[in-house]
């Protein structure tokens, strides 16, 4: 049975190896504030950190998780995610905010490998996550106030 | 008359503390009934709505005051709008306001601009509630003062009420809100309270965070698709892959055998498989073998209906408007100008895939979670479906990420499927129906494709003369239950408005209409009618002005004298965005401009473009990237403007996609895009930078949900115009391969 380390938990899960950790996530462990968007690796809504780095759960077989930490939106913390958030809130960023997990995950992705993205960084890190509602411009204004009150 | 909702004693008896017992004794509830005479040709009075039972707010003993909203938040940010509204009036500190969604009462919660209706469209929430919610603040209010002056023998006259505490300054006394509610619960309410002056707003027109942010980024908030009841089972069913379709025969054998499915059942639009969860739920469906009956299905291609389309607008149809001697002013015309706009069928494609979750409740009712949009017409036709009273149906509204329409059907499509599961299988189990992306895709319910066929003419001096117009597409309420109110002469108001009604002074028109025939379910799209007739009225008028040598905006203005607030849009935007400076001198780049009235609201955007391949002409890698959104708009009061900035930013970053390339296409009737990859939604890389203008204005508030939309396609093909010389004027602009002007 496939033990999954969620959040700093660990689970035994009694599920087919390849089962997408996304459905992993929503339907055996109740964690659904990772989204499903498309299934197809076109919209970051399902998007999780597996030892820290950002990748779409819709993609990765529960089998190939292995030993690897899966943080989802519910159990992000520290310093970068606490700003991204903040920033998030003050800037009011969210619409329907279906997309919205997603996006901060990739988010704190990007600012935790570079303190201070440009424009092209984050058109580079963020063009994977989709909002249809359109926020993006807010998005953007949020990871540049989030790398401002990080420095 | 106060409608008192007691708490349930069987909830609030077993907490012996006093802080409990307070929490669940003390809410009120203010109810008013609203006269909803049906819908005069002026439209329902709203202003002199009168104070009658119905519920919209309840403050409890800790204080906290919960604002009952009878629309649906699927990102519109109506929740913290009209919250707004409702604790300005009542005073209330904002950082006790909390929202919940009102279950399906057609009788306290219908939209007063829909007549007898629960339901959330036509960007009406704001614009129906902004009486009936201050009305509800303001009596609460003055019930708290009147129970404030009882409790301390002062005159009311001598209480002030502000940030949820009433005050009598002269002797010092002040008590919460909390500490009130209960014995204010028991006077009668006001029957026509005083409404505030708006110089006394504190929280109207001012940037008040919105009440979902918190929830929407820490994965908290609940949507339809996080529902989790206990044993609950997914259910996807297998459709028809042409519209109308049938099952002719089904082999289950191979998804029976599939780990973790649980049944397979026939309800009407397919097969069901039901299912332990979603992955199951999809391997079982894929292993489905399903002979599909398609000789009732529509068979046609995109470009058979167009076709069809356009061999029809040679006719003139039915008139939805006429003035003048149109046939005469065009003979007579020194230059005539014809054109023909195509517009596809667009999916609504909100980033939450469409899915219900139903159950039977130990009362013999049902328990149903949704993003609801339309609750009078989905818990009546599940009511149907199963075969017992609307009553017995209880709604349960959740966050929705994204409609955009789509989950407003006059059918209640997908919800009266839940329904069908839960029947064809026995009730056995609380069934989540999920569709995936694919599903909710090809599933229909588009935005018309439509074909616009125009013939305007200007005299030698450039000005219009004359307007012969004609347009086929298929109606959204022809064969609706609406269709006796909406459609009239044949004509659906829904397919034709904001061009049968343009507000320019044109001498002679005339507005012709087919209706479309085909298999294909269509429904509002984000603007409805709007989004496809802003664009012909604003690309063709941009024609005309060139034709005349004049300059749009002027040329737009010397024909708007009767739409003051239309024009003033105009020259706001117009000015903000250094119109008369011109675009940069860089070369393939130029502005465009388009205005528009839509749902009551006025917007106008300026478009910064910069279009061309890189030789600066129109080869295949010829694209059109859109620099910055310059937009003006007029609501009324600006209720929130932040909320109304971002639905205009949002409005452009949901349309833009559809003018660059979105469409839904038809291959002997399947519908080819299915997900993201083919029909793909802006990213953040193509959003331009917007900047949104609001008109200071004390008209009563209109909405913002929709008219940034049908501004944006209109604004962007003028600017290629201005850029290159070419004049696009279907959608998706297609500008690869066109010729030069
Ligand atoms: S659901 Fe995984 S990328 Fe869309
Ligand atoms: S906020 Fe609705 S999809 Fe992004």
């Amino acid at each position: 049975m496939p033990n999954l380390t969620v959040n700093g938990v660990a689970h035994a899960i009694d599920a087919d190896p390849d089962m997408p950790l996304l459905w992993v996530l929503r339907d055996r462990l109740d964690r659904t504030g990772t989204k499903y968007g498309c299934g197809i690796a076109q919209c970051g809504a399902c998007t999780v950190h597996l030892d820290g780095q950002p990748v779409r759960a819709c993609q990765v077989r529960l089998g190939d998780v292995g030993a690897q930490a899966v943080t989802t939106i519910e159990g992000v913390s520290g310093p970068v995610a606490e700003a991204v958030q903040a920033a998030w809130r003050r800037l009011d960023v969210v619409q329907c905010g279906y997309c919205q997990s997603g996006q901060i995950m990739s988010a704190i992705g990007l600012l935790s490998g570079n303190a201070r993205p440009t424009d092209a960084d984050i058109d580079g890190a963020m063009d994977g996550n989709i909002c249809r509602c359109g926020t993006y411009q807010r998005i953007r204004a949020a990871i540049h106030e989030a790398a401002r009150s990080l420095a | 008359m106060l409608n008192v909702r007691r708490p349930n004693p069987a909830r609030t008896a077993p907490t012996p503390s006093r802080r409990g017992f307070l929490a669940g004794a003390g809410a009120i509830v203010v109810a008013f009934r609203l006269d909803t005479r049906p819908a005069a040709a002026r439209g329902p009075d709203l202003a002199s709505v009168k104070a009658q039972p119905n519920a919209f707010v309840r403050i409890a003993a800790d204080d906290t005051v919960t604002v009952i909203v009878k629309h649906l938040d699927m990102g519109q940010g109506n929740t913290t709008g009209l919250a707004t509204i409702l604790a300005d009036e009542l005073g209330a500190d904002w950082r006790t306001v909390r929202t919940e969604f009102a279950p399906a009462d057609a009788a306290l919660y219908n939209n007063l601009l829909m007549g007898p209706i629960q339901g959330t469209g036509g960007s009406t929430a704001v614009a129906n509630s902004w009486v009936q919610l201050r009305k509800a603040g303001a009596a609460a209010r003055e019930m708290l003062t009147a129970a404030a002056a009882f409790a301390w023998k002062v005159p009311v006259a001598e209480i002030t009420v502000a940030d949820g505490i009433v005050r009598h300054g002269p002797s010092g006394r002040q008590a919460r809100f909390g500490e009130l509610a209960a014995s204010a619960a028991t006077l009668p309410v006001p029957a026509d309270p005083k409404l505030k002056d708006p110089s006394e707003w504190r929280l109207i027109g001012t940037r008040v965070p919105r009440l979902d942010s918190v929830a929407k980024t820490d994965g908290s908030a609940v949507y339809a698709l996080d529902i989790r009841r206990p044993g609950q089972v997914t259910a996807m069913v297998a459709r028809a892959p042409r519209f109308g379709g049938t099952v002719r025969s089904v082999d289950d054998a191979a998804a029976r055998t599939v780990s973790g499915v649980l049944d397979v059942v026939r309800v009407p639009s397919g097969v069901a498989v039901i299912a332990r969860d979603t992955w199951s739920a999809m391997k079982g469906r894929e292993a489905l073998k399903i002979d599909w009956d398609d000789s009732a299905a529509e068979t046609r291609s995109s470009e058979a209906i167009l076709a069809e389309y356009r061999a029809r607008a040679k006719e003139p149809g039915l008139t939805a408007s006429a003035r003048g001697d149109v046939a005469g002013a065009l003979k007579g015309a020194a230059r005539v100008i014809e054109a023909e706009f195509t517009f596809p069928y667009l999916a609504h494609a909100a980033m939450e895939p469409l899915n219900a979750t139903i159950e039977r409740a130990a009362d013999g009712g049902y328990d149903v979670y949704a993003g609801f949009q339309f609750q009078t017409v989905e818990q009546a036709t599940m009511a149907a479906v199963l075969g017992v009273t609307p009553d017995r149906v209880r709604l349960h509204t959740h966050w929705a990420g994204g409609s955009f329409g789509r989950r407003a059907t006059p059918s209640a499509d997908y919800v009266a499927e839940a329904a069908q599961v839960l029947k064809a299988w026995g009730e056995k189990a609380p069934v989540h129906l999920v569709w995936t992306r694919e599903d909710d895709m090809a599933g229909g319910y588009y935005r018309p494709t439509v074909l616009h066929r125009v013939r305007a003419g200007i005299d030698a001096k450039g000005a219009v003369v004359g307007w012969d117009h004609v347009m086929v597409g298929k109606s959204i309420m022809i064969g609706s239950p609406f269709e006796a109110m909406i459609v009239k002469n044949g004509i659906d108001a829904t397919t034709v408005e904001g061009a049968s009604d343009t507000p320019y002074a044109l001498p002679a028109y005339r507005f012709g209409v087919h209706n479309g025939r085909e298999g294909v379910p269509v429904l509002w799209w984000r603007s409805v009618g709007h989004s496809h007739t802003a664009h012909v009225m604003e690309v063709m008028i941009d024609e005309l002005a060139h034709a005349a040598g004049a300059d749009p905006v002027a040329y737009r203005l010397s024909l708007l004298a009767g739409a003051p607030r239309l024009a003033g849009v105009l020259r706001l935007a117009a000015e903000k965005a250094g119109w008369s400076a011109g675009a940069p001198g860089e070369k393939n780049r130029g502005l465009g401009v388009a205005a528009h009235e839509s749902f009551g609201s006025y917007v106008a955007m300026v478009a910064d473009v910069t279009a061309g391949d890189a030789r600066g002409g129109a080869g295949a890698d010829a694209a059109v990237k859109v620099n910055r959104i310059v937009a003006a708009v007029d609501v009324g009061v600006a209720v929130n403007p932040d909320v109304i900035r971002a639905q205009v930013e949002g409005a452009v970053g949901f349309a833009l996609s559809s003018v660059l390339r979105n469409r839904i296409t038809l291959k002997d009737g399947a519908v080819q895009e299915r997900n993201f990859d083919a029909y793909e939604p802006t990213r953040m890389s193509e959003m331009p930078a917007v900047e949104v203008h609001i008109v200071p204005s004390s008209v009563a508030p209109t909405g913002i949900g929709e008219p940034g939309v049908p501004v944006l396609g209109p604004a962007i093909a003028n600017a290629v115009f201005a850029a290159t010389g070419r004049r696009l004027r279907s959608l998706p602009l297609n500008l690869a391969g066109t010729k030069g002007a």
